[in-house]
């Protein structure tokens, strides 16, 4: 009866959220100067996108490539709100109308513009970054999902969104700072965000944040619906006669995975200290998918991973052979996808797996006293092909 | 119309694929508690009658009801809460998920996101699930993925998949086709006991079979209706044998 219960967390997993934490809360902060761990933040609000993709992507089959919208939504809203800060009357005493961004002014508008009026609120801006993101989601994937459009024609307009967006947000410039994004960011009610100190707290915050966000997606992937969604992937049509709203799985998933680009692009925002269209289009939505497909589309601490490792091989090719990188990840991708279809999650498990049956190999050795145990230790496992498959399911 | 104790009425009923009609001014009653098997040749429109009434195929023409509800206009999902269950000519199950979890997806309780999300794996879906599991012999395999079962327990899961549901009218295509003789002897057992108490429609071609479980016999050809009624009957219909006993 212990076998069927769904135990949340199972010993595996706590080792492995344990690992990363060591990983992000003691190594890196302890070996890396600020310069570098400001880095690594940024390139952790990266991994909360990965995160949304293994959900929507790896279990539920939603491949987007548009994410970038949804980062670029919580980005801005952060950015906007930290912008306003930073255009304080006395700030902008220069201007011809002081007050307003300095974008605006350039652009010869003479006063703020409606929408960016509630940015003043940092409990708005909040709930913008949580909420925008997933409404906005809500009205692409009803409007795609109830009309059962999914597959490629879906990542199509999710593609072609990410493009609009980044020309509505370019030709804007006077409401949205255009192709050079909002920049010169400061503080964050009176906190100067560009000192090193402020670096490291917003870089423990934000590890906070991916941790609470990897807590969210467990959960969901634990619950029957994270089973459901693996269901739909494989069998879309079938899971309509156990009687389920199929579409309905799909907006959520789709929601949830923007919220949580959201959040990171907030991330983003807040360490990084500017957000611009290049973050928004389509080339990032392609690399975010990488990131995931890399570290394991099935795995969401292995997308944490592959944020992290993709982005740093990017930083350290991009310093040396700027031309290479793109053609670099672009094989990358293919290599990953034809060689690990589960990524860097996939190999681990496939390592743990290894270790576990040398280990019951080697105990079986040293127990000649039981040898009616040891072979069906040693032959009747049918647990590899269950552990590849999908790794934290069963 | 006379209100009779129908679970299931089609009347002229018709689809057709781009222009080609598959199925044509079909009508036909089941009653409560019916066993009615559908024969025909390769090709006259038995798997798509089920796809009409299931929702999976959208009628050109006709009405279908169940316990008098029209279920033409319904979604898949709003005709399986009304009480009808299908089985899928192909095995179609949950490769990448256990058998226990194939089953546990198809108990009737938690369909809404929310629900889902809340979901618990409480005693009674454990029993319940334990108990079906009996039923269709994989019982030992609870925790197998199921895409590495046999093609024959593959059926037999899909078969669970739609007890669990508890369905009132149960819609089952070609139920023993690609089974061993065991298998088959072992399937039609467990096809006696499940369709007790409850209308069944099947599709099936193995005689012996439909024999042994039908009530009444309806005989499709071309999309359209060619003869119904006792198997006795239906054999001797000389229209019969001529398109399908006879060759
Ligand atoms: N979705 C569809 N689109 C086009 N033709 C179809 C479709 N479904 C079934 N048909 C055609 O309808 C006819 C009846 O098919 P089917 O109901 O599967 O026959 P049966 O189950 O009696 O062997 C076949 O000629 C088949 O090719
Ligand atoms: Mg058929």
């Amino acid at each position: 009866m212990n076998a069927l219960k769904n135990n949340l967390f199972k010993r595996q997993d706590l080792i492995n959220y344990g690992l990363l934490a060591i990983l992000l809360v003691l190594i890196l902060p302890l070996t890396l100067d600020i310069f570098r761990l400001n880095l690594v933040g940024k390139y952790l609000s990266y991994a909360f996108v990965a995160v949304g993709l293994v959900l929507c992507w790896g279990y539920g089959g939603i491949l987007s490539l548009g994410q970038g919208v949804f980062f670029g939504i919580g980005g801005y809203a952060m950015a906007m709100f930290l912008k306003l800060e930073a255009s304080s009357p006395e700030a902008t005493a220069i201007q011809s109308t002081p007050g307003i961004p300095d974008f605006m002014d350039w652009n010869q508008l003479t006063a703020l513009p409606w929408f960016w009026e509630p940015f003043h609120s940092l409990g708005f801006t909040t709930l913008a970054i949580l909420f925008v993101a997933p409404l906005f989601a809500f009205i692409v994937a009803v409007a795609m999902f109830k009309r059962r459009v999914g597959g490629v024609y879906f990542a199509i307009i999710t593609q072609a969104i990410a493009a609009i967006l980044t020309i509505l947000i370019i030709g804007q410039q006077g409401y949205t700072g255009g192709v050079n994004g909002i920049t010169d960011l400061r503080t964050l009610m009176g906190w100067d965000i560009r000192t090193d100190s402020a670096k490291y707290i917003l870089y423990f915050f934000c590890v906070a944040m991916l941790f609470a966000c990897l807590l969210l997606a467990h959960l969901v992937l634990k619950s029957k619906l994270g089973r459901l969604l693996v269901a739909i992937r494989d069998r879309e049509d079938r899971v309509r006669f156990s009687g389920y709203d199929v579409s309905s799985f799909k907006i959520f998933v789709f929601c949830f995975a923007a919220m949580l680009s959201a959040i990171g692009g907030a991330m983003f925002t807040l360490q990084v200290g500017f957000m611009s269209p290049t973050l928004v289009g389509i080339v990032p939505s392609i690399e975010m998918v990488i990131f995931c497909a890399l570290g394991g589309r099935l795995s969401i601490i292995g997308a944490v991973y592959g944020a992290l490792l993709v982005n740093a091989a990017k930083t350290t090719m991009s310093e040396a052979f700027p031309e290479l990188w793109l053609f670099a990840m672009g094989a990358l991708f293919i290599g990953v996808v034809l060689a690990f279809p589960n990524g860097l999650a996939g190999l681990y498990q496939t390592l743990l797996q290894k270790v576990k049956e040398r280990r019951a190999a080697a105990a079986a050795q040293k127990t000649p006293a039981t040898p009616a145990i040891a072979p069906r230790n040693a032959t009747s496992d049918p647990e590899p092909a269950q552990g590849i498959g999908v790794p934290s399911q069963s | 119309m006379e209100q009779k104790d129908f679970v299931l009425a089609v009347e002229g009923l018709s689809v057709s694929f781009d222009g080609f009609k598959a199925v044509n001014d079909l009508s036909f009653y089941v009653d409560e508690g019916e066993i009615r098997v559908i024969i025909g040749p390769n090709g006259a429109g038995k798997t798509t009658v089920l796809d009409l009434i299931c929702g999976r195929t959208k009628a050109t023409d006709g009405s279908i009801k169940f316990r008098n509800k029209e279920l033409t206009r319904m979604k898949e999902h709003q005709i399986v809460h009304a009480g009808v269950g299908r089985k899928f000519q192909n095995p179609s199950i949950y490769e990448d998920l256990t058998v226990f979890e194939n089953l546990e997806l198809s108990f009737p309780r938690g369909h809404s996101v929310f629900g889902a999300l809340t979901f618990r794996r409480d005693k009674q879906v454990i029993d319940k699930v334990t108990e079906v599991a009996e039923m269709i012999f994989l019982a030992d395999l609870l925790h197998q993925r199921a895409d590495l079962l046999s093609h024959g327990q593959k059926q037999w899961l899909e078969i669970g998949m739609l007890l669990i549901q508890d369905p009132a009218l149960l819609m089952l295509d070609e139920p023993v086709a690609g089974m061993s003789v065991a298998e088959r002897k072992k399937t039609a057992e467990l096809l006696n006991r499940i369709t007790r108490d409850r209308s069944v429609l099947v599709i099936e071609h193995d005689m012996q079979f439909v024999e042994d479980i039908a009530h009444r016999v309806t005989v499709l050809h071309q999309g359209r209706l060619l003869s119904e009624g006792s198997l006795e009957r239906v054999k001797n219909d000389p229209k019969v044998v001529e398109v399908y006993l006879g060759h």
